[in-house]
């Protein structure tokens, strides 16, 4: 028998709405305080995903800011020092405050335990705090974004972060903050998934989201610490003089950017594996076929996270390295493109002779595909030494960045949303309206990224307020798409949000997936799992059959015959 | 790969740990390993003396060869605290191996860094920068 | 869903109490954890990742030292005399010492022996106190000298002039020590008088361990003045030395500067750490022999040795925070022995703060050598 969606649990579902509401995690308990002081794991993922949500806004706000100012050549809105400010913080509020924590943090959280069969993370106090701390380092970046004006950029580089009058200590403070809640969540989904797997969770039977989170914890764990040191060395720098990156005291500053990169290059997988993840769930469940080369994605998962440590140089080609350390890293820079493409044409193999389901979530997914294969190959330009003599520092590393960043992480951090979604909340959103956003946000996307690209080659240097005439053209292009984007993902924002009011309560199963968040309710009730579920193949559909009566899959009654699909 | 293999072998133990959960909580379940207070006592003595011995060794004029020397008896402390008072000749294989993995990370980024550090000095003009 | 047992939904008596416990589930087992050793190997993988992230961390100072050591030998060699090696050794023994309490009080754990666990994290909590008294005492000498991270450090002349009474930061250093052990005291004293046992187990170690931070602090002046006699003058006469050239070459040219360094023989044969140094003249060719050469009058400078306090600075400071950090979940664990709460299935926290209790010292075993005993 079904114990998930029988015609039982159905008329508990329609009995739910019409007047004793069924406990779930997000009604079990009321009050500010049950939110506030929870230790479940669903509900500090939800938070998180408020948080990180509005943290977006505030960046792309800033991002649509910086893009009206470049839509003439001379001086428009602000100085050329607002203009630095503005640029600063769209970084480091994307980056630290947004896309390092979206995945893993607000998904993950969610998920991590639901997908594994556990009841809960392994330390749910520790989960907690990570997300005080969270909260913590972004009321240190508010400081910083309120005061006087941080106008380094996201990478604080060393001297002039060590001159500049903006607020870097509380800056860097916020990160280091933000790096502890970054290396507890990593640490608490490393020891979830070794030691809360129930039985017969082994580690090929585990979703490939949970190796991707994995993966992603490992470089968390590893990385961060030295982004820690790194900044309360520059915070140091500043209070103390201590002159380590000075070189007025025989301090050295590209020593700074080689500690800042042992971070920030892995940091950039710990943005795109988790959406590496998201998408291997994605494509193989609306293809309603399993997934092609499981083992290889759960491998080369590990891979870039581990080859992700040998490629941090290749951020400071020109920034005074020796050449023999510039040719070692240009070559290790490679090796990374490797598993990627594994995972790409693995992908790709899921959706051929699959039943692709165009629904808003694949819609994403699709998006993903095509944005992170050009954002990838981009970067083979980049991590050329000939190549990034002359693209360094210009709008082609912008793009480069926004498309795997954004085009990457984010579609997919939206793909996954909309796929979830019902699951979090319970509620179905307008499919079309899904739909439509998508395609919005595509279109939005390229139009702004693209003409970047041919900026970039032709010589336009990022971080400038102004530029020359030969660009104003391309500029407006730019400009005009990222408003569109903009539209687009407010269109996203409108759908989610309705839903909420007028959204028809979802099925357990809308999508006909089989991973475990499939098996309990939406939203899942606060205990997850009562007793651990017994744990088969997560990619194997044969014996999910769509039900009209519940409005999503149902598990196949033995003696119905197969091959019947939405 | 390294990874894999602990995972494997930790799931082992894994799978008897649960079947062992379904008996319930009574008896003794054997995961705690008392160290014995006469290894306990010889590894701190072991420590002083070789505290003593590097203490004794830098009066010794050993050239380039000091910090090597110093630091060969530094990781000898280290690896009886690690071994014996961490008591990693007990732990899981996994922690062992994640432990020791974390070194190459360590090694990785002292290695490059330094490499790169003493291959650009000759870059840098000397004394063409005045202290503050 | 034949194979599948899924009836989450029919949890309601969970519903209620956030962190509720199962029926089957005693108080020290978490709820979300099947059995004991379930619940250990989570905190014992958990308490390893963090310290690998506590090496990482660390090991971004040994990576700034290593540059710098590796770069400018010169500077290590001269500016480690003033640090007081007796001090460091015996700091490295008291360390040495409350990792043998702690390993026995998580053997103590392990047996159920909650008083010996209580006597144990006392000791070690004491040890801590000693050494943080001790580093109280090197910090305050140095800073009076002028010692300092590079952007404060005051280059050093021949004869300093010694301090009458305790320095002023020794007295910043002994103010939060010494509240503390009025405090403790006095809740030592409540305790004995309203006979509360638990409380005295809590108090008593406690009080103890504030009244070994002044011990340390004892042992720090009386070992560093015994010091200045000979190691201090050592080190200075080097610095005199090397004040004196710079004084001596003045406003000169560089190539001045090179000829003079040909023609400055040890004209102290006396200051051995003089002698023995490799020379290091940043300007200096590749000509000068590695013996027979005084320290160049660049070294004591905010740009030489000054970098050298920098990074000692930073990584004696960052090791006595993890110090303070470990006396607070130390006393967590004192309080948790004294109420009794430890047996054979639930020995964990005594376990996990003994990892990092441990990796306090195992980083202290590395920064001792590296930063006291250059010769």
């Amino acid at each position: 028998m079904s114990a998930v969606v029988t015609p039982g649990s159905v008329q508990t579902a329609e009995h739910s709405q019409s007047h004793r509401p069924d406990p779930n995690y997000l009604t079990h308990t009321k009050g500010f305080l049950s939110w506030a002081l929870t230790l479940d794991h669903k509900r500090i993922g939800l938070m998180y995903l408020v948080g990180i949500l509005t943290s977006f806004l505030l960046g792309g706000i800033l991002a649509l800011l910086l893009r009206a100012e470049l839509f003439f050549p001379g001086e428009q809105m602000f100085s050329n020092d607002g203009y630095n400010q503005l640029f600063t913080l769209h970084g480091a509020v994307m980056v630290f405050l947004f896309i390092i924590p979206s995945v893993p943090a607000a998904l993950g959280n969610f998920l991590v335990p639901v997908m594994l069969g556990a009841k809960d993370v392994a330390f749910p106090r520790l989960n907690l705090s990570s997300f005080y701390l969270w909260l913590a380092g972004t009321a240190f970046f508010l400081v910083a974004l309120f005061s006087t004006g941080l106008d380094t950029g996201w990478t604080f580089y060393t001297p002039y972060s060590t001159l500049t009058q903006g607020p870097v200590v509380a800056a860097t403070m916020g990160v280091f903050i933000l790096g502890f809640s970054s290396i507890f969540t990593g640490l608490n989904f490393i020891v979830t998934i070794n030691t809360m797997r129930p039985p017969g969770m082994t580690w090929f039977r585990m979703p490939l989201f949970l190796w991707a989170t994995y993966a992603t914890s490992i470089i968390q764990v590893l990385a961060t610490p030295v982004l820690g040191i790194t900044v309360l060395l520059l915070a140091a720098e500043r209070v103390l003089k201590i002159g380590i990156f000075d070189p007025a005291y025989n301090g050295d500053p590209v020593a700074f950017q080689h500690f800042f990169w042992f971070y920030s290059h892995p940091a950039v997988y710990i943005m795109i594996l988790p959406a590496m993840g998201i998408i291997s769930e994605l494509m193989s469940v609306h293809s309603h076929k399993a997934i092609f080369g499981y083992r290889m994605i759960a491998y080369s998962s590990v891979a870039i996270a581990l080859f992700g440590f040998l490629v941090w140089g290749h951020h400071m080609f020109t920034s005074g390295m020796a050449e023999v350390t510039t040719i070692i890293f240009s070559a290790l820079t490679f090796t990374v493109s490797i598993p990627s493409a594994i995972k790409v044409f693995n992908w790709l193999f899921t959706m051929y002779q699959g039943t692709v389901s165009m629904v808003t979530p694949m819609c994403y997914a699709l998006a993903f595909l095509f944005l992170f294969t050009i954002g990838g190959l981009t970067g083979l330009f980049l991590g050329s030494l000939s190549t990034d003599r002359h693209l360094h520092d210009t709008y082609f590393v912008v793009a480069h960045f926004h498309y795997v960043m954004m085009g990457g992480t984010l579609i997919a951090f939206l793909g996954g949303l909309f796929h979830w979604w019902p699951k979090m909340i319970g509620k179905m959103y307008n499919e079309l309206g899904g739909q439509i956003s998508a395609l919005v946000v595509f279109i939005g996307f390229n139009l702004t990224f693209l003409p970047q690209f041919v900026m970039g080659s032709r010589g336009m240097p990022r971080r400038y307020a102004q530029y020359d005439k030969e660009f104003e053209f391309l500029h407006q292009l730019s400009t005009v798409g990222a408003f569109v984007l903009g539209m687009g993902l407010f269109i996203a924002a409108g759908v989610l949000l309705s839903s909420l009011f007028r959204g028809r309560k979802a099925p357990a199963n809308p999508w006909g997936g089989d991973t475990l968040e499939w098996h309990c309710e939406s939203p899942p009730p606060f205990y997850n799992f009562l007793r651990p579920p017994v744990v088969k193949d997560p990619y194997d559909y044969s014996r999910l059959v769509y039900d009209n009566r519940v409005g999503g899959y149902v598990e196949r009654p033995e003696d119905r015959a197969s091959g019947s699909h939405k | 790969m390294a990874h894999s293999h602990a995972n494997q072998h930790e799931h082992h133990e894994k799978s008897e740990g649960h079947a062992h959960a379904g008996h319930g909580h009574h008896g003794h379940h054997g995961f705690a390993h008392p160290s014995p207070i006469w290894q306990l006592l010889a590894v701190f003595f072991a420590l002083l003396a070789l505290t003593v011995l590097t203490v004794y060794q830098s009066t010794l004029d050993l050239g380039n060869m000091e910090i090597w020397a110093s630091l060969t008896i530094a990781t000898i402390k280290a690896a009886l605290v690690i071994l014996f008072f961490m008591h990693m000749i007990h732990d899981k294989p996994f922690n062992i191996i994640m432990f020791l993995g974390t070194l190459v990370f360590v090694a990785l980024f002292l290695g490059f860094t330094l490499m790169d550090a003493h291959n650009y000095k000759d870059l840098i003009e000397p004394g063409s920068i005045t202290p503050k | 869903m034949s194979a599948t047992e899924l009836d989450a939904s029919h949890n309601h008596s969970h519903g209620h109490d956030d962190h509720g416990h199962d029926h089957d589930h005693p108080a020290w087992l978490a709820h979300h954890f099947d059995d004991a050793e379930q619940q250990f190997d989570s905190g014992k993988l958990g308490i390893w990742l963090f310290l690998i992230t506590e090496v990482l961390f660390f090991s971004g100072m040994f990576c700034a030292y290593a540059m710098y050591r590796s770069l400018h030998p010169e500077i290590w060699t001269f500016s480690s005399q003033f640090l007081n090696e007796t001090l460091g050794a015996i700091n490295t023994g008291v360390l040495l010492f409350s990792s043998l309490t702690m390993a026995w009080a998580v053997r103590c754990a392990m047996l159920g022996q909650n008083r010996g666990v209580v006597a144990c994290t006392g000791m070690t909590i004491a040890c801590a106190a000693i050494f943080l008294g001790v580093k109280a005492v090197e910090y305050s000498h140095k800073i009076d000298l002028g010692l300092l991270p590079a952007g404060f450090y005051v280059p050093q002349v021949a004869h300093p002039e010694h301090h009458e009474g305790l320095s002023k930061w020794l007295i910043y250093f002994m103010i939060v020590p010494g509240l503390l052990l009025v405090v403790l005291t006095a809740w030592y004293g409540q305790a004995v008088a309203t006979a509360n046992a638990v409380q005295k187990q809590i108090a008593g170690p406690l009080s103890v361990s504030a009244l070994c931070f002044f011990l340390g602090v004892g042992l720090g002046l009386y070992l560093e003045s015994g010091e200045a006699a000979e190691h201090g003058d050592k080190a200075h006469a080097a610095a005199a030395d090397s004040h004196d050239a710079a004084h001596a070459e003045g406003d000169h040219a560089h190539e001045e500067a090179h000829a003079s360094d040909a023609a400055h023989e040890p004209k102290d044969a006396a200051t051995p750490a003089a002698t023995e140094s490799a020379s290091t003249d940043s300007h200096a060719d590749a000509s000068h022999a590695a013996d027979n050469e005084i320290i160049s009058p660049d070294v004591n400078k905010p740009n030489a040795a000054g970098l050298f306090f920098s990074i000692y600075y930073c990584m004696t400071g960052v090791h006595a925070i993890h110090i303070i950090a470990g006396i607070l979940v130390l006393t967590w664990v004192l309080v948790k022995a004294a109420q009794g709460q430890f047996h054979s299935e639930y020995f964990g926290p005594v376990d996990y703060v003994g990892l990092y209790w441990h990796l306090v010292d195992f980083i202290w075993i590395y920064l001792f050598p590296l930063l006291y005993l250059i010769t």
